[in-house]
């Protein structure tokens, strides 16, 4: 009998906690097939965030530690300062990216520390049931927006590719989707480009997707791909931010 | 038992802690246990600063200076706020250029000397003529004493220990 | 020439560090030790290894996490404030059985404080550094060369012990100078096969971790590191005893303080009164036993601190109702004196 699908290798053979339709699942499950393709689990180390993704250091093969809530990029930078030569990402989502870690993911790309960070925006904190994310969109229910997040009292949400892009460290920063099997296919292919990027030394590149919670957002799982596509690609438009060579830019112009 | 509590006072940018590093390498040089505290602050520069150099025999205990057994003031305010602290039977030296009014008290030694002037005169460095009288007065050693100090302070700038030396020896003499 | 040389504390307490092994230095400004940073900033691009400013205290200290995780020397430094934003990661690093060397050279708080010398972090550092069940061993050095002698310690306890090493200082020691004897550069660094350096492709993945979502895994965990802990008291406390054996008061004090002690002893000797001193060098584990073993023949005991009193309550939990346990302290930022020291001194004197 021949294989036509499998779970990639640097995944781990146990069950994962995630609810149906969750996307981390998709999400993992691309970073495992890049990492088998790149033929790096022996070599890398990825980082765990404080949210849904929190036992994500027991999905993954390769060594893995478990990071304080928004401080793995600077968990990152002190194991990949401390072995240039291990692969290291991080795994985080929308608040400990972008809330709590802001300061460690603006200054870990305005070093362009040679990492590769995988962001998942869902727009809602989903660990803790469903409160609002910094990347809540305007009018969205949460259990702590439960009017419908309102700019002028919650402020506005962050659009953190176009805001890392600006950076003169980042080399890399796209928005994917992993709402269709096209989107899945672009998503990983952007996935790659940030560890391939790492493994060429181009540094900080950061790869955003957008992905559903159905539980938090009471939708069912194809509803929530729905929201997805209607609410949420408007308002973080997929695409390339940045994609550049921070160091090697700043050599020539100093030559 | 010799035991020299040396406090040095003045303005930053006068070289009070150079002074004071000094004449603790010089202590430490010359065999004896030495400590050396300067004070610190939010002022880098221009603000009041002084350090507290211990000289002694024996290991130092407390690495403050509270009562001092000689005091450098290299400005008014120093000698004011330090004047009363010295050790009756101790030494002040100051700069009578910039301190114009007389001593207050009458069981300590004074030398009231024009460092600022005198350094000008001799084409030398007010605050190794300082350092010098300080050697003076305490009797840690002669200036010979201190050439292995200013020798491996002036390693990189070689030209420098001469000149160096001739205003310790300046001082000494004052 | 002497065979030492007149170093500033924070200078030292980095050129040991380095000595010891340490490549990986993490920090972020803030008097009184800046210049232990600086000294790194300098030093470690001409041996290899690296020093980075980080954006806050806060990721300094994971930078720390993630270099102790792939099994490198790694250390960070700060005063205060500094150490309280620290707390959550030396909880980490704790959690996670980690490695690491902190220093903290205390500066007058509560608050934005001051900048002066002080020992009001005691507590932090003894007690409620942050969130959990868990220990720090701390170390305070009286002197440079002292500093530098426990540097060492604190890389090898931290790496033996598999957990956190505090050296308190403060802004005296951070800030003076005085002759040190450095020791030779290590040699060797223990193996760590439980870093995260990649499996190889030879092991199960490695998972540094601190989270145990089921209480009984979790229970499990933190007593065997308190068997750990036991092992370290067992073993590790530091304390020096000066002229006790004859003293009617006992003077206890820690790291600078002791130092001033020092010189109000001597002149209460001098005039004939006798009194010794009880220097705790490990202020966790705290040597209790050394008290307990001078209460018989003691009358008073007198702790002398640069805060309002907080190793005082470890003094008294030592000695029970057997002595009077007295207090001198200065805070904010202020020295005590040695004169003021005699004083209360011979206040005691007058009223045993």
């Amino acid at each position: 009998m021949s294989v036509v699908f499998k779970k990639p290798d640097a995944l781990c053979d146990v069950t994962m906690h995630y609810c149906p339709g969750c996307t981390h699942g998709i999400v993992h499950r691309l970073v495992a097939e890049v990492i088998d393709e790149l033929g790096i689990v022996g070599n890398t180390v990825g980082v765990a965030p404080v949210g849904c993704a929190v036992f994500a250091y027991n999905y993954f093969e390769c060594d893995m530690i478990e990071a304080a809530h928004g401080r793995a990029p600077a968990v990152a930078t002190g194991c990949k300062r401390a072995n240039p030569n291990n692969i290291v990402f991080t795994y985080q989502g929308d608040g400990d990216l972008a809330a709590i870690g802001t300061a460690e993911t603006v200054h870990a790309a305005s070093r362009g520390e040679n990492i590769t960070v995988i962001f998942i925006n869902n727009t809602i904190y989903g660990m803790t049931s469903g409160q609002m994310a910094p990347t809540s969109l305007p009018g969205q229910v949460t259990t702590t927006s439960p009017y419908g997040r309102d700019p002028r009292q919650a402020g506005f949400p962050i659009r953190v590719c176009e805001m890392l892009s600006t950076l003169s460290g980042t080399a890399y920063c796209e928005r994917v989707s992993v709402d269709c099997v096209k989107n899945v296919m672009q998503a990983k292919k952007a996935i790659k480009k940030a560890f391939e990027n790492q493994i060429a030394g181009k540094g900080f590149s950061l790869v955003e997707v957008l992905s559903t919670c159905p539980s938090n957002w009471g939708l069912s799982p194809l509803e929530s791909l729905e929201r997805l596509r209607r609410d949420m690609i408007p308002y973080y438009p997929l695409g390339v931010y940045c994609d550049k060579e921070p160091f090697a830019a700043f050599e020539e112009a100093a030559k | 038992m010799k035991e020299y509590n040396i406090l040095i006072a003045g303005s930053g940018g006068q070289g009070v802690q150079t002074i004071g590093k000094l004449m603790t390498e010089i202590g430490m040089e010359n065999g004896f246990e030495v400590s050396f505290i300067p004070s610190y602050g939010p002022e880098m520069r221009g603000g009041t600063s002084n350090c507290g150099v211990n000289i002694s025999e024996e290991p130092i205990a407390s690495p403050l200076v509270v009562t001092p057994t000689d005091l450098v003031a290299l400005n008014l305010p120093s000698l004011d706020k330090f004047e009363s602290t010295v050790v009756p039977g101790g030494n002040i030296i100051y700069d009578s250029d910039l301190i114009s009014r007389k001593p207050a008290r009458d069981d300590v030694n004074y030398f009231a000397i024009p460092f600022t002037s005198l350094a000008e005169k001799l084409g030398v460095r007010a605050n190794m003529l300082v350092s010098g009288k300080l050697l003076g007065v305490t009797g840690l050693c002669a200036p010979e004493g201190a050439e292995s100090t200013i020798r491996a302070l002036t390693v990189k700038r070689p030209a420098l220990f001469e000149p160096n030396m001739k205003a310790l020896r300046a001082g000494y003499e004052l | 020439m002497s065979d030492k040389i007149l170093m500033k504390g924070n200078e030292a307490l980095a050129e040991a560090a380095i000595r010891a092994g340490c490549r990986f230095f993490f920090g972020y400004p803030i008097t009184p030790q800046t210049q232990l940073p600086e000294y790194m900033a300098k030093k470690m691009p001409k041996i290899g290894g690296t020093f980075l400013q980080a954006e806050s205290e806060v990721a300094a200290i994971n930078m720390v996490l993630g270099a102790a995780s792939a099994g490198v020397r790694v250390m960070t430094s700060s005063s205060s404030p500094g150490i309280s934003l620290k707390a959550e990661g030396i909880s980490y690093l704790a959690g996670s059985d980690l490695p690491a060397v902190i220093v903290n050279i205390q500066r007058g708080g509560p608050g934005l404080g001051g900048i002066q010398p002080s020992q009001a972090d005691y507590w932090q550092a003894t007690k409620g550094l942050a969130h959990g069940d868990f220990r720090v061993l701390s170390l305070a050095p009286a002197g440079i060369q002292e500093a530098v002698d426990l540097m060492g310690t604190a890389f090898d306890l931290a790496d033996k012990y598999r957990m956190p090493v505090m050296i308190l200082g403060d802004g005296i020691l951070g800030q003076m100078m005085e002759p040190v004897r450095l020791p030779d550069p290590v040699e060797s660094l223990p193996e760590k096969p439980w870093a995260t350096t990649g499996t190889k492709g030879k092991r199960k993945h490695n998972i540094v971790n601190s989270l145990y979502i089921q209480p009984e895994a979790l229970e499990e965990i933190v007593r065997a590191r308190y068997e750990r802990y036991a092992q370290v008291e067992a073993n590790e406390t530091r304390v020096e005893t000066w002229l006790c054996d004859d003293a009617d008061i006992i003077v206890t004090a820690y790291g600078s303080t002791a130092r001033i002690c020092r010189n109000a002893i001597r002149a209460a000797r001098a005039d004939g009164i006798k009194v010794g001193m009880i220097r705790p060098i490990t202020l966790w584990p705290f040597p209790s036993e050394t008290y307990a073993a001078h209460v018989p023949h003691t009358k008073a005991i007198l702790d002398v601190e640069m805060s309002m009193g907080q190793m005082i309550d470890d003094v008294r939990l030592a000695v029970g109702n057997a002595v009077p346990v007295h207090f001198f302290g200065r805070t904010g930022g202020v020295v005590p004196t040695p004169a003021e020291i005699r004083a209360r001194i011979d206040e005691i004197c007058k009223e045993a």
